[in-house]
């Protein structure tokens, strides 16, 4: 029953916080410097006046501002996010098209960064102090530092340009039918440098984050306990260690989603992926207002259902939990 | 004794890390356990008793090494065996319990599982044995329910409770010996009690030997059949309990039993029938938890519509377990805490409806002295200017400030050169002492003590009370002390107030508190103390002794 | 002076951060002389497009534009320095004063104010930083104001927790119980106690920032008129087959420079909380 009630609450300020990102979307827009009308219609050679008016009619842009807000939340509840003039498309189709590929490559990034951090952390910690700890800390200190758009330009240059191992870009071959298992084979291939170039970076701050709440818990008084009771030490390490280091790090992991999707903006580019990432660099280009709002509502109601989810989990895992606290 | 001992640690030596104060922890220690015996080893800290306990059990910290000696368990130099072959020893041959029973459980793991892990590692059991195996245990440990409470995780068991798990692990397997490292140091009173009376149980149905470090000479009265007292890695004596604690032979050990505050009510000071200093009325802090529209809040009642009086020139004493709300009601009185209904009268005005400017003229007649030496004092800002601290306030000048500093310094028995020091460099007695320089500085009418020496080892905590005692008498401070400590209260009080949950139980002379207390819970609070019966005799001529001056 | 020796002491045994040192203090020398060594407009042509590194005239070769790389990397380092730093200081100063507020009067206003920062914190930053960026125009001004704006949070939730635990200590009491003023107990109890997690949050926070700014400009949101790291690389990215090192060289600096701000920073953390520095290093 509390933990229901725990759901419950999380899921209603998810609600709340959403409908303060569509907030600040509107006032965005109302912001942006000049004619926000013009900002809509972007500069989609639209800007003749005869279209603006049109354009203040339609989001009542000439009434006063509350109830500009009221109209836009109630265009966005009915998932009505505006239109591209520059595509010609309503918003919301472009972005119902582009999320599956991104929520492909950002979520082969989040379990392989993750699996991989977490191994390596933990081999690290294990090692505290020797060589191959030393090597483990470096790696990561790389990859830390390195701008992902580097790490994609620089695998181009490696598996695809110099070995030709790799396709360089694209979710999939063009001119080439492919059905069933080739396919996925096809898209597999297309998808190792883009989910390998987000999974480093992220993988370097998980790994680090491991072996730090690794090397704390393992000076913990229950770990002292557990070897009194004669516990051998491959035990300890999985029973009383493990779980108590990685809670956290899991925990962190799933609240800090928004920085995968704000990376797939840049490897999307890259890469040519068509997702959402990519689908805001177009937007960016063509300042296409609408599209680049309609990316920044779904990443950050994606950020949200994430972080649901993480806690939802959390609850389920951590018996400490305070309920609703 | 005739038999062979069961452990006999000979010539140990421990060494700490290159670069610390000293080089060996543990300085070529020499002692037996025998089967069926508690061998009490006692010290203040830093003596090195705990770690002869972590080398026996092969569990010393990192950096830190037994550098020589044996420690035989059976005849076998557990020193010199393979970790392996330790490892199967622990647990089995010996059992350990810890001082801090919060954090010394997996907070993941169902209690249930972390003894039957005991089992699992030793022995050949299938699942259901062991699990009937754990429910004996912690029914032998009386531990209420153990069928439903071994799913429990332990944050929803007490501190007892949780000691208790602790006891059963130790004593799953019956080990022939079990080493006890302050087990009772972090409980209240009343549940230390119960501890000592179910250790010393089991330990004489099992006919164990038990090895119990301890810092509390009241303990050590309780449960020991024999003592070693340690100071500085050494053992300096050790011998019957009945010989050591009522006729001690090194001067350590005298000077130690001397300063434990015996039991008796001190003479009342003459002023306490004095005038009204402070009046609290119908005081009330209840802490709420924030709700959410889900979530029912949790409100804790801390203190409840209390009541109490301070005369001037006296010593009120406010007696309570942990989570009694005795800190809290301190705290409300100088509004440190906002409270939630009452008033507190003092020099005519109410303290609880006073505006800002007034209160921070009237808090600086009521100063406060804290428990913890190390948080009490910032440690970026030098000394003097900690002592200054209230005559800046005031605005006076700089000079004259910093003089009255250095007066102060020497009033407390500090070097007065000391105001160009940090508080790092000093010791937590010489810490305590400047916390009270400071309060004193703005010439306070009454002074509320937390906890001032509970955080002390005993012979620092008799100095600071004899100083509390002294500035008390020089500058006819009222005092306000709290204290979970009734053998410090009987010392320092006139009046003792008791409280429980929030609730003062009972109020009166510190005489007849302790000679006729009135209130069921203030008989179990003093039926608690540990080693009453051996303070009755304690050393009649303990005065004979000199306490050592803090270097 | 013995605090800053000691200080010293305890930074140095932490090798990496003393290299991270050096390397910082090396990019800083080449940000402030840098311009005088490569005198040339980073913008101008300096000699023919796709000039392979390593020769005379162009060290690290030439791009599509026949710029010089290095002159670039050169007067790069002035904009990326530049931005990481006063974004971290805008950041790092709403950081303290909102953290500070919330932290010492805690009840309602610590409520909103961490409410706030939840949201902010919910947001994905980078797509936030993209959004504010291309809606307010690209520009230094725009730039350094969305890193900020994504940052604060950070800072203030940190400084706010310092807040909370040293308000409750017994120093901070006394303090109040002698009398003295709200501003006294902040600036002088208070906040030299909890500077050095700032110090060193700050630290990784300039590495973060410049990161962000290189990526910013790597999709064309950079300062339309400085020659950036992060530019470059976007600029000749379409290319880089046929001239990696327009790439390669542009990124080493930034990796450079963001691991030397992490070791500073990680050395700053082992000097001054002494008691949590790591072991095995």
């Amino acid at each position: 029953m509390e933990r229901l009630e725990f759901i419950a609450q999380r899921t209603l300020k998810g609600i709340v916080v959403l409908l303060g990102i569509v907030v600040l979307n509107f006032l965005l827009i109302r912001l942006a410097p000049g004619d926000p009308a013009a900002v809509m219609a972007g500069e989609a050679g639209a800007s003749d006046e005869l279209f603006l008016q049109q354009l203040r009619q339609q989001f009542g842009l000439d009434r006063p501002l509350l109830e500009q807000l009221w109209a836009y939340v109630a265009n966005i509840l009915s998932f009505d996010f505006g239109f591209s003039y520059r595509q010609q498309r309503p918003v919301v189709d472009l972005l119902a098209e582009r999320l599956p590929p991104t929520l492909l490559l950002t979520g082969t990034a989040f379990v392989l960064s993750l699996a991989a951090g977490v191994t390596l952390g933990v081999m690290a910690a294990r090692r505290a102090g020797r060589w191959s700890d030393s090597a483990i800390t470096v790696v990561a200190l790389f990859f830390y530092a390195t701008p992902l758009f580097w790490v994609g330009l620089m695998g181009v240059l490696l598996f695809s340009v110099t070995l030709g191992w790799l396709p360089a870009f694209g979710m999939g071959s063009v001119g080439v039918k492919l059905g069933g298992v080739e396919r996925v084979i096809d898209v597999g291939r297309h998808l190792v440098l883009p989910a390998l170039t987000l999974t480093l970076f992220h993988m370097a701050v998980y790994a680090r984050m491991t072996r730090a709440s690794m090397l704390e818990v393992r000076d913990q008084d229950f770990v002292r306990t557990a070897r009194a009771k004669g516990v051998g030490e491959g035990e300890i390490l999985r029973r009383h260690v493990l779980r108590n280091a990685i809670l956290p790090v899991v925990t962190i992991a799933g609240m800090k989603a928004g920085y995968l999707l704000g990376g797939s903006i840049v490897v999307e580019t890259v890469f040519a992926w068509p997702g959402i990432g990519r689908l805001a660099y177009e937007a960016v280009l063509q300042r296409d207002y609408n599209v680049l709002l309609g990316v920044f509502l779904v990443t950050s109601a994606l950020v949200i259902a994430v972080n649901l989810a993480t806690d939802v989990i959390y609850s389920l895992v951590d018996p400490r939990i305070e309920l609703g606290a | 004794m005739e038999t062979p001992p069961l452990l006999a640690v000979r010539d140990l030596r421990v060494a700490l890390p290159a670069g610390g104060d000293r080089v060996d922890a543990v300085d070529g220690i020499g002692f037996e356990v025998h089967a069926g015996e508690i061998l009490c080893i006692v010290g203040e800290s830093g003596s090195g008793k705990s770690l002869t306990a972590a080398a026996i059990m092969g569990l010393l910290p990192r950096g830190v090494r037994a550098t020589g000696g044996s420690i035989a368990l059976g005849g076998v130099d557990l020193l010199r065996l393979p970790e392996d072959e330790m490892r199967r020893r622990r647990g089995r041959d010996v059992g350990m319990i810890f001082q801090e029973p919060m954090t010394a459980l997996n907070p993941l793991m169902r209690v249930g599982d972390q003894i039957d892990e005991v089992l699992r590692v030793h022995t050949g059991l299938d699942e259901a044995g062991r699990r009937a195996r754990v429910v004996e245990l912690m029914a032998q440990v009386n531990l209420p329910d153990p069928d439903q409470l071994r799913l429990a995780f332990p944050f929803r068991l007490s501190g007892g409770q949780r000691q208790r798990v602790m006891i059963a692990m130790a004593l799953a397997l019956g080990p022939s010996l079990l080493i006890a490292d302050e087990p009772t140091t972090a409980l209240d009173v009343t549940t230390q009690k119960q501890i000592l009376a179910l250790v010393k149980a089991i330990q004489s149905a099992r006919g164990m030997g038990v090895l119990f470090i301890t810092h509390d000479f009241g303990v050590v009265a309780e449960i020991a059949d024999r003592v070693a007292v340690m100071q500085h890695g050494r053992i300096v004596e050790v011998g019957p309990v009945d010989q050591v604690l009522n006729r001690p032979v090194h001067a350590y050990t005298r000077s130690l039993i001397a300063a434990v505050p015996r039991l008796e009510p001190r003479a009342p000071s003459a002023a306490a029938a004095g005038l009204p200093a402070l009046v609290a009325r119908g005081l009330t802090k209840t802490y709420r938890s924030a709700g959410g529209i889900f979530v029912r809040r949790r409100v804790v009642e801390a203190v409840k519509s209390v009541d109490l009086t301070i005369r001037q020139g006296e010593t009120l004493g406010v007696v309570g377990e942990s989570g009694s709300g005795k800190s809290t009601l301190g705290r409300l009185l100088i509004r440190l805490l906002p409270a939630d209904g009452g008033s507190v009268s003092f020099q005519g005005t109410d303290l609880l409806a006073a505006a800002p400017g007034r209160l921070r003229a009237l808090r600086r007649d009521v100063q406060m002295v804290f428990q913890d030496p190390y948080a009490s004092l910032n440690p970026r800002r030098r000394v003097g200017a900690i002592v200054a601290d209230g005559l800046l306030a005031q605005g006076r000048p700089r000079a004259e400030a910093f003089a009255r500093a250095r007066e102060l310094m020497g009033l407390v028995g500090l070097d007065p050169a000391g105001v160009d020091r940090y508080p790092h460099e000093f010791s937590g007695g010489q810490r305590q002492r400047i916390g009270i320089a400071r309060a004193l500085a703005v010439e306070p009418k009454l002074l509320i003590a937390d906890e001032p020496v509970s955080a002390l080892d005993v012979s620092v905590q008799a100095q600071v009370l004899e100083l509390l005692n002294d500035v008390r008498r020089r500058f006819d401070l009222a005092m306000l002390f709290i204290t979970h400590d009734l053998r410090v209260a009987a010392q320092v009080c006139d009046r003792i107030a008791v409280m429980r949950r929030g609730e003062i139980v009972e109020t009166g002379p510190t005489a007849e508190i302790f000679g006729a207390p009135q209130h069921a819970y203030t008989r179990e609070l003093l039926d608690a103390v540990p080693g009453r019966a051996w303070s009755a005799g304690q050393l009649a001529n303990d005065a004979l002794y000199t306490i050592p001056r803090e270097s | 002076m013995a605090a800053l020796r000691d200080f010293w002491r305890r930074y140095r045994r932490n090798k990496g951060a003393v290299v991270g040192l050096v390397v910082l203090a090396s990019i800083l020398l080449v940000a402030a002389f840098g311009p005088v060594i490569y005198p040339g407009n980073p913008w101008d042509m300096a000699g023919a497009p796709f000039q392979s590194p390593f020769g005379a005239e162009n060290p690290l070769g030439t791009d599509t534009l026949g710029r010089d790389v290095a002159t670039g990397i050169v007067h790069g380092a002035r904009v990326s320095l530049l931005i990481g730093f006063v974004a971290t200081l805008a950041a790092v100063g709403v950081g303290i004063c909102v953290g500070a507020v919330a932290g010492y009067f805690g009840g309602r206003v610590d409520d909103l104010i961490m409410r706030l920062t939840e949201f902010f914190q919910t947001i994905p930053s980078f797509v936030f930083a993209v959004v504010l960026v291309a809606i307010f125009t690209p520009g230094i001004g725009s730039i350094v104001t969305a890193i900020a704006v994504v940052s604060w949070p950070a800072v203030a939730r940190l400084v706010r927790g310092e807040f909370l635990t040293l308000r409750t200590r017994e120093f901070v009491q006394a303090s109040v119980v002698l009398g003295r003023s709200a501003r006294h107990i902040i600036f002088v109890e208070i906040l030299p106690n909890a500077i050095s997690p700032i110090i060193v949050s700050a630290s990784l926070m300039v590495a973060t920032a410049i990161l962000v700014e290189s990526s910013l400009s790597f999709l064309g949101l950079g300062d339309p008129n400085m020659m950036s790291w992060g530019y470059m690389i976007g600029a000749s990215r379409s290319v880089v087959r046929l001239a990696w090192w327009t790439s390669f060289f542009p990124g080493l600096a930034i990796v450079l420079t963001v691991l030397a701000l992490n070791l500073v920073g990680e050395g700053l953390s082992d000097a001054l909380n002494p008691r949590l520095s790591r072991e095995g290093r």
